[in-house]
């Protein structure tokens, strides 16, 4: 027999006293031990790689873009829009989280204008998105502390299900991007972006409303929504692929451990998904060591795999063990997936990790 | 070495070009470079942002990148360069003398 502990995902209710006083908050967490000169060796910064991937994407974007404009007002324009929305709503997502890591590339103000130009693709306000994201990497799923927890226990299924096409997201960008412009921000907000920061936060907002406002103006001019199909609705209709990738990233696994091994999930990947996703499918190994560039992520995996837990052969194999997680959690909380160690490793301060998974049902 | 505070961290040799090892003295942590330019330095060995040891972050020219969270300081002048780190790193003077590098503490 198991009791059900009512979470409070919020970062400033129980839960967040509660991780202060277990010691989970900016804690030391497990890493795998790599020689120093492999580790700088695939920590180098490089141009090269997100150059080429930059300008492909890029002239994705304008040739599916241009088919949608040419076959307008026919069937055959679906297709392209389909892919363009993808491009803009959801590849952008890969590129605004590496990026802001400053590992996209190894000239910093191409890592600041992707980082711009992915974000708004994106509806991820890039200042606000900056310091959540940091807290995400500094207390990784952890209740009450990390705002990116994306399946909470028990899921909320009605928000899961409409959020495929961004619906959700779409609102909470819109009631932010206000509440900003007007040079406010909310409790939580302010527990985690510095004060010196928030001046960011306002502006960015009011440059996001007068862009929107312009296209909206020309959709208005010119009597047609098509300037919205390029700019605006892609992040609701391309949105999907985004969310696809990332439930695989942590949903269903342990909360409040400090082991991206047990909270985090690798899953191969075939290439062109990886292209699409910029090899964020090694996940445990993204949150083991952030510093590590995306392309340089299979050689990463390479030198962690027999620490690691066994990979997810596929996204579709990641799904197999997420949604029916999910659904038992939606009548017992309490339930997450347990990772399995190799033999050789040894699980990190076991003294936190027994108090998550006593009483713990299993499949 | 000697003069007030002085105290010998490491040697050259322990030091790759471009690169960073951590030093630790009475119970505080620092972090001793090499430039590429084969010129010694130190500062503070914790990010300024969440206490990350800076002696495992990466090295690229004047620049150290925090691990954690790939801050970025100039480890000459201790400047902040990248957030989400806010606040200048502490820098101290260093010495070189025969093989040794010293480091002024005081």
């Amino acid at each position: 027999m198991t009791t059900t502990i009512e979470r409070d995902y919020s970062l400033i209710g129980s839960d967040s006293d509660r991780a202060q006083e277990q010691g989970l908050v900016a804690a030391e967490w497990y890493h795998t031990e790599i020689p120093r000169k492999r580790m700088k060796a695939l920590m180098q910064r490089r141009d090269g790689p997100a150059i080429r991937d930059t300008v492909i994407w890029l002239a994705l974007l304008a040739l599916t873009g241009f088919g949608g404009y040419w076959f307008w007002g026919t069937w055959a324009c679906v297709p392209f829009f389909i892919a363009y929305g993808v491009l803009y709503g959801s590849v952008s997502d890969s590129r605004w989280h590496e990026s802001g890591h400053g590992t996209a590339f190894k000239t910093q103000w191409l890592n600041d204008a992707l980082y711009q130009f992915a974000s708004f693709m994106n509806m991820k306000e890039p200042t606000l998105w900056r310091w959540s994201h940091a807290r995400h990497h500094t207390d990784t799923i952890i209740v009450g502390r990390d705002r990116e927890i994306l399946a909470m226990r028990p899921p909320d299924a009605l928000r899961l299900v409409v959020n495929v096409l961004g619906i959700r997201d779409a609102i909470d960008v819109v009631v932010s991007v206000v509440r900003h412009a007007a040079g406010r921000l909310t409790a939580e907000e302010v527990t985690f972006i510095p004060e010196s920061e928030q001046h960011r936060v306002y502006n960015e907002a009011r440059a996001w409303i007068a862009v929107y406002l312009v296209v909206i103006a020309l959709a208005i001019t010119l009597g047609t929504f098509l300037p919205l199909m390029y700019i605006g609705l892609p992040s609701l209709y391309g949105r999907w692929l985004a969310h696809y990738f990332a439930f695989t990233q942590h949903a269903g696994l342990a909360e409040n451990v400090l082991d991206h091994r047990l909270n985090s999930r690798t899953v191969y990947m075939n290439p062109v998904l990886r292209f699409l996703y910029w090899n964020m499918n090694y996940h445990i190994e993204h949150h083991m060591f952030p510093m590590v560039p995306y392309h340089a992520l299979p050689g990463l995996h390479a030198e962690l795999r027999e620490d690691l837990p066994v990979p997810c052969r596929s996204t579709i194999a990641a799904y197999r063990e997420i949604l029916p997680a999910l659904l038992r959690q939606l009548r017992d909380p309490e339930y997450y997936i347990r990772r399995e160690l190799p033999p050789s490793a040894k699980p990190f301060r076991p003294d936190l990790h027994q108090v998550v998974f006593e009483g713990s049902p299993q499949p | 070495m000697t003069g007030e505070g002085w105290v010998r961290a490491c040697e050259v040799e322990d030091i790759e070009l471009e690169d960073v090892i951590r030093f630790d003295h009475a119970g505080r942590t620092f972090a001793i470079y090499r430039s590429p330019d084969d010129t010694f330095h130190a500062t503070d060995g914790l990010c300024t942002h969440e206490r990350a040891q800076l002696a495992e972050g990466l090295v690229m020219g004047d620049i150290i990148e925090c691990p954690k969270h790939n801050g970025r300081f100039d480890y000459k002048t201790g400047e902040v360069k990248r957030r989400p780190a806010c606040v200048d790193l502490r820098i101290y003077p260093v010495s070189v003398e025969g093989s040794a590098v010293f480091v002024q503490l005081g």
